[in-house]
């Protein structure tokens, strides 16, 4: 009588799609942090059981698969918001007037930093420079960035994200 | 292209440097800190540990080097020729202080209540910097401690990230468990995927326990559970010592390393109030003999070969985590813990005429994992476990010092009859190589009917990190291994898996050093003290009048009476187990 | 000529804006990949190594150690292979050289990497972008791709028999990562923590092996001066800074944006000539050079020159050539604070003082804009900047405190205007 097992099992699915990631670095060496890059990209965050299945196929720790997720700010381990926002709060968005901004997403959102929405539509994260100071101060909201930011600016921002769930904001 | 320049060989270059004034002259490529404690200077360190590669993540050891901004950790910085360091200037003791007050400032640093009270590290430096009050406002750590483990507790609110239970668990141990996670401030050292430790395949070691420069991991305390044992009259209270506490208890009492106390541990036992005072020895020697007999059987047969060896219990759980497909290469022999305690509850209750429900078994351990161990089903005979609680070296010394005996001028005595007789063999199963040696002395003899020429097999001792031999049993070659600490186990592992082990028999421990280096022992224990108990170990096998286990009296009177013959019908039920694959994580429910 | 364009230099940037990014041909047509040629096919490596020396570039990654210096050293390194790397990772606040370079330029950084890796010995490379710079890597994957197929990388480059070829990784949101052992233990898989030095990269870097780490614009510096010579480049900027540098301007002034000027360039000329002066009739109140690990210049400074020697003897630094303009009316401590934050988010928990340090850092500089402290507080803030620039493992540790150290240097006043009893006094 064993109470204990292996952890669940991934879906077949999700299973043959991170041997996919793993078989196009299969000729770099210590690729992990690639995979977990295309990983976290194809299924928006690391759960436990990718991270076990990722630490078996390349014979690396789960404890250092574990370190190395929850290193680096862009992989989550937890899910995450449809759409994720991420405010700069760096100096020269800061002079700009960021608290402003991310006053104006809390507000419109409801939530704070590293929240989710209760309807899993958006997650407000701040961010280190996003490297367009020149229009500071400045959002990223899935892969797309804002600048120039006003208070009236964020709420037209995030409601045409919210109305079009199907995030194909131009 | 250039041609490679080659150094000449053999030539180590010199480097005359002045620490604080005094001048030294050490080989290129030495640390600062070595230098310095060759002018007698010792520089304080928390990250750093003899026995583990520098780090210089503390940034405790910073001194001056002339010439640079910087002050430098003296752990890592080699020495140059003409380098002039200070160890003790303005500079280096304010920041110093200011590290030390930081990690202070965060965690429970009440020392009455820590384990390691009067035996730490980050204490000794504070009260060496004069630390006196920590200007930053001390934030308490939200996690609490995890208790799940039967062998090992977890402290976070008092680790100060040195890292050191990381490099022993990922690198010495090979078992990945503990790790560091997340970033920056909230950086904290768990286990994968932040699990309690019960739940993730900790093999119990407790080499994290003996590198931890606080009280952030420690062994699980069962000294109440003793206590309680010992005030309640309707129980018959045994206790068995283990090999490696006899040349460790003394030490943790205060006598130098090395100390060799066996009539005195004794004595302080009876003191404390057992009925009976048994040695671990004897199954030891037992072990020896079914074990012997195990490994012939399996050359004879063609059974599943090379054989290793089963006395370690971090061990056995390490191979069911990790190497599973390989259980059929383990000896179905019990631990001689495990022999004692099943035959404490058949054979001595019988012979003494107790009931087996009212005999309470404790055993004192060099070890963690031997905690875990008692625990497991198979360890259970009818009238409940086999051993009822184990208590680490470390333990007993607590407990010893509680009551305030004088250990140093106890007086000697002798181990309590059925089970106080043993030979050498039986007493170097404490050091690596020890049951392989003692399994040498008696399979010789055994399958030669010749006395053996040297009783000493030199190549299996010592502290080498894999070593090997070949013996010549009157024609028949045996070729045998021994490693201790598994990331060792796991080369010959390896090589087995791949199908080119050539060997007969393997004889692992999972401690770096063996049992004498076990998770339960004194703290400090580095290469060095685990030397000096080697030592010791050996000494105390040449002053025994028997030194192998088939020479041992009551053995063969345990056979006579009880057992009738080794590997037989009674060997199967009471000495001889089952191993099981085990997960990498629990399924939570 | 406007003064915009008139103090501005283009090196660097020769290329950016004038030449589409896509196209390896419109790059070879304006003398693309020639260097390249030159140095493989007519030059030895220790003369590639000898005429960097000469030129006397020194880093533009922010500590400024001469490049041809640190080529030598990996090239006399034993160890094979080698590796050379990109500094990509572009990540401290106010930069976004790296990555208007790699989009509007791709090649000359590509031709860079490939003549260092020449003179070095090494058969491999590593371009590691910062995770956030989405459209660079596509850039910089399709520059590769072209680059391969022209045969400027390969197993024979350029019919030279050298063989040379470059992987790009991304990095997953970490700002240490831009130190140089951390980003090498990040293309290694591992947790993007500095590593203890020495050894150096060029002895023991990625895997272990003699690496070359360079700057994105340090390696955009290359070609051009591989084609133009050592002493066309020391003809321009300051004798101990040759050559260029590429600004960002960011904060209160008009024109926000990448600016190239020679070495030596004085601040007031970037702010008010390049910069068009401070917007909406504001005052200028300082300067942080550097990026947030930089100094803090009061207007008294205005007339420094922007080089690495001048800013450190000011206790600042050039770092990676951000400029941080902040008019009068901010306050000081406001501004400090969002740096302090930032460090504190990025630090990476590996070394005490920096993992603990920027935290406190944090705390103290809150609670004195919150005009809870007092100047016992003071004291233990200075203590701890002074303790954090010398016993921090690596250079964001060592660096964090700078804004802090500056700015009590020459606006102590607005902290003493917002500690608990100088704030009360005052509403009294």
């Amino acid at each position: 009588m064993n109470a204990c097992s292996t952890a669940p099992t991934l879906s077949t699915e999700t299973d043959k799609q991170i041997d996919r990631v793993i078989e196009e670095y299969k000729d770099e060496p210590s690729p992990l942090l690639e995979i977990l890059n295309e990983v976290q990209h194809i299924f928006g965050y690391l759960s436990d059981d990718m991270l076990i299945a990722i630490s078996e196929k390349l014979s690396i720790p789960t404890s250092q698969v574990y370190g190395v997720a929850t290193f680096y700010s862009l992989l989550s381990t937890r899910p995450k918001g449809k759409h994720i926002i991420r405010v700069c709060e760096s100096a020269p968005c800061h002079v700009m007037g960021s608290e402003s901004v991310l006053r104006a997403v809390k507000d419109e959102l409801g939530i704070d930093l590293g929240e989710t929405t209760p309807d899993g539509l958006f997650t407000l994260e701040s961010t280190s420079c996003l490297g367009i100071c020149s229009v500071g101060p400045a959002m990223m909201v899935n892969d797309r960035v804002f600048g120039n930011l006003t208070r009236e600016k964020v709420r037209l921002i995030l409601r045409r994200y919210a109305k079009d769930k199907e995030a194909s904001v131009s | 292209m250039a041609a490679v320049q080659l150094k000449p060989e053999q030539e180590v270059a010199m480097a005359t440097l002045t620490i604080d004034g005094h001048s030294v002259t050490v080989p290129e490529g030495t640390t600062v800190l070595e230098a310095a404690k060759k002018v007698g200077i010792t520089i304080p360190t928390l990250c750093h540990h003899p026995d583990l590669p520098p780090q210089g993540i503390c940034r405790l050891c910073v001194v001056e080097v002339e010439g640079s901004f910087l002050l430098q950790t003296a752990c890592t910085y080699p020495v140059k020729d003409g380098m002039k360091v200070r160890t003790n200037s303005p500079l280096v003791r304010e920041s110093r202080r200011t590290t030390v007050e930081l990690m202070l400032a965060r965690g429970d640093h009440n020392c009455p209540t820590c384990p390691r009270n009067q035996n730490c590290e980050l204490q000794t430096v504070a009260e060496s910097l004069g630390i006196r009050e920590i200007p930053f406002q001390v934030l308490r750590h939200p996690r609490p401690k995890d208790m799940s483990s039967a062998s090992i507790v977890r402290d976070p609110e008092k680790c100060i990230l040195c890292r050191r239970c990381v490099a022993v668990c990922q690198e010495v141990q090979g078992v990945g468990i503990l790790f560091p996670v997340g970033r920056g401030f909230a950086t904290e050292i768990t286990t994968p995927l932040d699990r309690n430790l019960s739940e993730v395949a900790c093999v119990n070691c407790g080499q994290c326990v003996l590198v931890c420069p606080v009280g952030a991991i420690y062994e699980k305390d069962d000294t109440n559970r003793v206590w309680e044992a010992l005030a309640d009259p309707s129980k018959v209270v045994i206790v068995q010592t283990a090999p490696a506490v006899r040349v460790s208890i003394g030490e943790e009492l205060g006598l130098p390393p090395g100390s060799i106390t066996t009539g005195k541990l004794v004595s302080a036992l009876r003191e404390m109030g057992f009925d009976k005072v048994f040695d671990t020895d004897f199954t030891a020697d037992l072990t020896i003999i079914e074990e012997g007999h195990e490994l012939l059987q399996r050359m004879k047969t063609g059974g599943t070969l090379p054989m290793l060896t089963s006395c370690s219990p971090g061990w056995i759980k390490f191979i069911e985590h990790y190497y599973p497909e390989l259980l059929d290469h383990v000896s179905t022999c019990k631990s001689p813990q495990q022999m004692f305690g099943a035959l404490a509850k058949t054979y001595y209750a019988q012979k003494a005429g107790i009931d087996p429900k009212d005999i309470y078994s404790v055993s004192v351990m060099p070890c963690t994992a031997k905690k875990f161990e008692c625990t497991r089903e198979e360890m259970c005979g009818e009238s409940g476990p086999d051993v009822d609680v184990v208590l680490t070296t470390r333990e007993l010394g607590r407990m010893i010092r509680q009551m305030g005996l004088d250990f140093a001028n106890l007086p000697e005595s002798d181990y309590d009859d059925p089970f106080g007789i043993s030979t050498g063999a039986g007493v170097i199963f404490g050091a690596t190589g020890g049951v392989m040696e003692a399994a040498l002395r008696t399979v010789y003899e055994v399958v030669t009917g010749k006395t053996l020429p040297s009783i000493d097999f030199h190549p299996v001792r010592g502290l080498e990190a894999i070593k090997e031999a070949d013996v010549d049993l009157d024609g028949v070659k045996v070729k045998v291994a021994v490693a201790h600490g598994l990331s060792n186990a796991k080369v010959l592992l390896e090589q087995i898996k791949r199908g080119e082990s050539d060997y007969h028999f393997i004889e692992i421990m999972c401690c770096p050093g063996g049992c004498i280096g076990g998770g339960g022992q004194p703290i400090p224990t580095t290469m060095e003290t685990r030397a000096k108990r080697i030592r010791a170990t050996y000494e105390a096998d040449r002053s025994l009048p028997l030194r192998k286990s088939h020479e041992n009296p009551a053995i063969k009177k345990l056979y006579s009476e009880f057992l009738k013959e080794p590997l037989g019908e009674k060997s199967h039920e009471l000495l001889h187990t089952t191993y099981r694959r085990r997960p990498l994580f629990q399924q939570r429910i | 000529m406007n003064s915009y364009l008139r103090s501005q230099k283009r090196v660097v940037l020769r290329n950016c804006g004038q030449i589409d990014p896509n196209s390896i041909e419109e790059y070879i047509s304006s003398g693309g990949y020639r260097a390249l040629k030159r140095a493989l096919l007519e030059m030895e490596p220790a003369a590639v190594v000898q005429t960097v020396k000469d030129s006397g570039l020194r880093g533009r990654g922010g500590a400024g150690f001469p490049t041809g210096l640190k080529w030598e050293f990996a090239a006399k390194a034993e160890g094979d292979p080698k590796f050379v790397i990109c500094n990509a990772d572009e990540g401290e606040p106010g930069t976004f050289k790296d990555r208007l370079i790699l989009e509007g330029d791709p090649h000359c950084v590509i031709e860079g990497m490939v003549i260092a890796a020449y003179a070095v010995g090494a058969s491999k490379g590593y371009l590691y972008i910062r995770g956030e710079y989405g459209q660079s890597y596509e850039t910089i994957t399709n520059a590769l791709k072209q680059a391969r197929s022209a045969g400027f990388l390969g197993n024979d480059i350029a019919g030279s028999g050298f063989g040379f070829d470059i992987v790009v990784r991304s990095g997953a949101g970490a700002y240490v990562c831009g130190e140089e052992t951390a980003l090498m233990e990040s293309i290694e898989g591992k947790r993007g923590e500095s590593r203890v030095k020495p050894p150096y990269p060029t002895d023991k870097g990625l895997w272990g092996y003699p690496t070359v780490i360079n700057n994105v614009e340090t390696l955009a510096n290359i070609p051009p001066i591989i084609e133009n010579g050592a002493d066309w480049f020391r003809q321009i900027g300051t004798p101990t800074s040759p050559g260029t540098k590429v600004f960002t301007l960011t904060g209160d002034v008009m024109n926000r944006g990448l600016v190239e000027v020679p070495m030596g360039t004085t601040l007031r000329t970037l702010v008010f000539d390049v910069g068009g002066g401070i917007p909406r009739g504001r005052k200028f109140k300082m300067a942080q050079t550097g990026g947030s690990s930089g100094g803090c210049l009061p207007a008294s400074l205005l007339d420094i020159p922007l080089d690495f020697d001048s800013l450190r003897e000011v206790d600042s630094s050039l770092g990676s050539g951000a400029l941080l303009i902040v008019d009068d009316s901010h306050c000081i401590v406001d501004v400090v604070k969002s740096f302090m934050h930032f460090f504190e988010h990025e630090s990476c928990g590996k070394c005490t003082p920096c993992r603990e340090g920027t935290y406190r850092l944090a705390r103290l500089v809150e609670k004195i804009e919150d005009e809870e402290a007092t100047l016992a507080d003071l004291d233990v803030l200075s203590r701890l900047c002074r303790v954090m620039e010398r016993s921090c493992l690596c250079g964001l540790g060592q660096a964090a405190p700078k804004p802090v150290l500056t700015t009590l240097k020459y606006f102590k006043e607005e902290y003493l205007v917002h500690l608990r009893d100088q704030a009360a006094s005052k509403g009294a």
